[in-house]
């Protein structure tokens, strides 16, 4: 009850016209910094704090929650048209969105991460009003050990992406797991695979690696192939409005997605990439046709949009009750806070109920504000497939470029951009599926550093992992997922008598 | 945020200025113009904060104008190390920076140091508290020596990046109390929430980071400071000092600003008027005490030296841990 009136007198205060104004400016800003390359919301909040010392600190943040929010929606848009993700959360969009944009579906691909990302934000939210504590006092309980599991668990994904060829598969996924570890060791400091450059000190950006994988590998493959055959492409097939089917087939990824996403998003080492790609994984085991995932599968949108935004939600529940800031944007937040003399922290629900209830509130707002403002521009982005092909591509190489470049204002990254673009370049023409690898180059690090970091803390014994409980259960879950799949093929084998052989769950994945 | 202004407006604007402030006492500076902040490291961090907040300070007391901040992450720092170094820049260019940097030019064996650029000014500096959840078994400093002799690697360390201020200040306690600063059992972290997060949830026996960072969680109760890194206690709190609690150490994770070193010298004076003017202002106190730093300006010639002892004393404490060979 005390939660629905502060809510409520939460709603009082972002509802004022200026407010509302505030908040539609942040979500526009924000829908614009998720679609451009390069520029996250981190960045954007950071830029627009000396500009918003003047205004009244609600304005600021409920401003700065449109950002957020709206940085999320845009996120997608880059992934469906042109298989370039703009921020790590929407990497796993590109694989089934951009195929499903192929095939003149990339009104319904967009469509569908709209709403999904609306029905998420506005649950997550809902679920940030009345339950941020308890999650959080949950999400505490993780540690190493714990996210350990929870890495192996999400590293099961690659079983989903793995392709036709088992070893075609592991060797991107091993590709992927070599990058990942280019830079400073973070338990001990030392470089490793840096060969003296000092860019590669920090690691290789996973944005960098999906956008030349993703993106300049296709451009160049296609671009190699054009002369040679006619694809049909990019038309705009029937209907702009999702159909029934789509429908039916997107409710429940967008539940699932939420489900997933916000939990993930409390824990202060989640990351927006893990719920995502547990979607994706959820959604192909649960499918009624699994074979068409990484061909344009609207689940594989539905689901892992749904869970990056649900996990945005997710990241502020640690924020406001403990004044911990588990993502880059939080971070700055929290520095905004400081800005305005207010103390984050477990006591700024008490101190500044107005304030953190008007945000929360405006988060609301924002959702229904960005879904009014993304519907209709599914219309307007969709014209974009409809530019010549030897254009569009152009376009998607210096867009990409832009983007790299823009990251860190640093050469060596449009350079480290376009070898990978090379390398997956190759890896198509040899018909090496490139999800694998940006799997492994997201999940491996972290894997690796929360592994040692319980060794340590262990003192080098391993029971550890089977002696915490969360830790042993996710550790169980992800054994089943990898065999049970095996067990079931092998039982519907023997009974089928071999007929069913082609009903393997693998396929080609792009 | 760059705002830019034609030379008449400004003109103008200096004038007004000059005018409505006629009552102060000393002649106001010659404005620098263009001015380039660079921040070596991603936004939101401290050095981005002292960055942001300098520009906008030099702006508001008419010290700069057209600042910009850009920046420059990477390997501690290093990176935009390397490129203010070698940058040939038309306008006066600074670079801010701090303690973490000199371990960074160590441990990634940096091609450029501290000695090719030129100190300006040491700004501010957090003093490090080391941090128990409340149930823990170690009540005080005290418990934590006996604990650490009796068995050096059941005491997880909790901290920042590996070769950072925490994980120093980790290793000359360790040699302090008569321990192997190669047996701490250091588990570095991102820091932020990723550090209060494994603190508050008690996955490492003891935290440590600047104290204004767990400043909030000690007033809720969640976590409880059984020592602090400062020459005497903090104002507004009742945190003992190492010192109070038999380890004779001191310990500061300052930051500063540099200049080129092809700076000319008239440029340089410029610059060290300009920051010394800024942190005497209201303003510059003001933004500190917000973000819970602590004051600690030190001018251009006091902070070469105070600099020549720290890489001392960094370059051998992270040879005792074994980070560095």
């Amino acid at each position: 009850m005390d939660t629905l009136a502060a809510l409520g007198h939460g709603f009082l205060v972002a509802l004022t016209p200026y407010n509302l104004l505030w908040s539609a400016i942040g979500v526009t800003v924000g829908t614009a910094v998720g679609v451009l390359p390069g520029i996250g919301p981190a960045l954007t909040v950071a830029l627009l704090l000396p500009v918003t010392y003047g205004l009244e600190p609600t304005s600021a943040f409920i401003m700065f929650a449109g950002i957020y929010y709206g940085a999320m929606y845009g996120g997608s848009t880059t992934s469906i048209l042109l298989n370039a993700p703009g921020e790590s959360g929407s990497i796993v969009t590109a694989i089934d969105g951009h195929a499903m944009a192929r095939q003149g579906r990339g009104a319904q691909a967009l469509a569908t991460a709209a709403i999904g990302s609306f029905i998420a934000g506005t649950i997550a939210t809902a679920a940030l009003t009345f339950v941020a504590p308890l999650m959080v006092k949950l999400a505490l309980l993780f540690g190493p050990a714990e996210y350990f599991a929870l890495m192996v668990l999400a590293l099961t994904t690659v079983t989903a992406v793995l392709g036709s060829s088992l070893a075609r598969g592991l060797a991107s996924l091993f590709l992927g797991l070599a990058l990942g570890l280019v830079g400073i060791d973070m338990q001990t400091g030392q470089a490793r695979l840096a060969f003296g450059v000092p860019e590669l000190l920090d690691g290789i950006d996973t944005v960098v690696v999906a956008v030349g994988l993703f993106a300049v590998g296709e451009t160049l493959y296609v671009a190699s192939r054009h002369r040679f055959e006619t694809e049909e492409i990019y038309a705009l097939k029937g209907s702009k409005w999702m159909s029934r089917e789509d429908w039916s087939r997107s409710w429940k990824p967008w539940l699932r997605g939420t489900l997933l996403g916000f939990p993930i998003g409390t824990l202060p080492a989640g990351g927006s990439e893990i719920p995502t790609f547990l979607s994706y994984l959820v959604e192909k085991r649960l499918a009624k046709k699994p074979e068409e995932f990484g061909k344009g599968a609207i689940e594989a949108v539905a689901g892992p949009e749904a869970a990056n935004n649900a996990s945005a939600a997710g990241v502020l529940a640690p924020l406001l009750s403990l004044g911990l800031p588990t993502s880059a944007t939080a971070a700055i937040m929290l520095a905004a806070f400081q800005q305005y003399g207010l103390q984050p922290g477990p006591t700024l629900f008490d101190n500044n109920p107005e304030l953190v209830w008007g945000m929360i509130a405006s988060l609301y707002i924002g959702n229904v504000l960005l879904l009014v403002l993304n519907l209709p521009l599914v219309g307007f982005w969709v014209k974009l497939l409809l530019i010549p092909r030897p254009w569009l591509y152009a376009g998607i190489l210096v867009f990409s470029s832009l983007g790299a470049y823009t990251l860190n204002n640093n050469v060596i990254d449009l350079v480290i951009l376009w070898v990978i673009g090379l390398v997956g370049f190759g890896m198509r023409v040899l018909n090496v599926p490139v999800a694998p690898c940006v799997v492994g180059l997201i999940l491996g690090p972290l894997a690796e550093q929360q592994f040692r970091r319980a060794l340590a803390i262990s003192q080098g014994d391993p029971s550890v992992f089977l002696t915490h409980p969360i830790s042993a259960a996710l550790l169980i879950v992800a054994v089943l997922l990898v065999i049970g799949p095996m067990v079931l093929r092998y039982r519907s084998n023997g009974a089928g008598k071999g007929d069913s052989a082609s009903r393997s769950d693998t396929h080609p994945a792009t | 945020m760059t705002i830019r202004m034609p030379g008449a407006v400004k003109g103008v604007l200096t004038a007004a200025v000059l005018a409505t402030a006629s009552l102060a006492a000393t002649p106001s500076l010659a404005e620098i113009k263009g001015l380039e902040i660079i921040a070596p490291a991603s936004p939101g961090g401290g050095w981005d904060q002292h960055a942001r907040t300098l520009q906008q300070v030099l702006q508001d007391q008419k010290l700069a104008s057209n600042i910009q901040v850009v920046n420059i992450p990477g390997a501690g720092g290093t990176v935009g190390l390397a490129q203010f170094v070698t940058a040939k820049k038309r306008t006066p260019t600074v670079l801010v920076g701090g303690q973490i940097m000199l371990g960074a030019i160590v441990t990634n064996k940096s091609a450029v140091t501290l000695d090719q650029v030129t100190p300006l000014a040491r700004l501010t500096g957090e003093y490090t508290a080391i941090v128990v959840p409340p149930d823990s078994p170690i009540k005080t400093f005290d418990d934590l020596v006996k604990t650490f002799k009796a068995n050096p690697g059941s005491v997880s360390w909790g901290g920042g990046s590996a070769g950072g201020s925490d994980q120093i200040l980790a290793g000359l306690i360790a040699k302090a109390v008569g321990v192997d600063p190669n047996k701490v059992n250091y588990v570095a972290t991102a820091g932020g929430g990723e550090l209060l997060a494994s603190a508050l949830g008690g996955h490492v026996t003891l935290g440590m980071g600047g104290y204004s960072e767990f400043a909030p969680q000690f007033q809720a109760g969640k976590l409880r400071a059984i020592a602090v890194s400062a020459p005497q206690r903090l104002p507004g709190s009742d945190t003992p000092t190492l010192k109070e609690q038999g380890v004779d150490l001191e310990f500061v994770n300052w930051r500063g600003v540099f200049a080129q070193a092809s700076a000319k010298p008239a440029e340089l004076k410029e610059l060290q008027e300009a920051v010394a003017k800024a942190v005497a202002s209201d303003e510059w106190k003001q933004a500190v005490k917000q973000r819970g730093w602590i004051d600690l300006y030190q001018p251009s010639a006091e902070f070469a030296s105070f600099l020549k002892q720290e890489r001392a004393q960094i370059e051998g404490t992270l040879k005792d841990i074994g980070l560095v060979k």
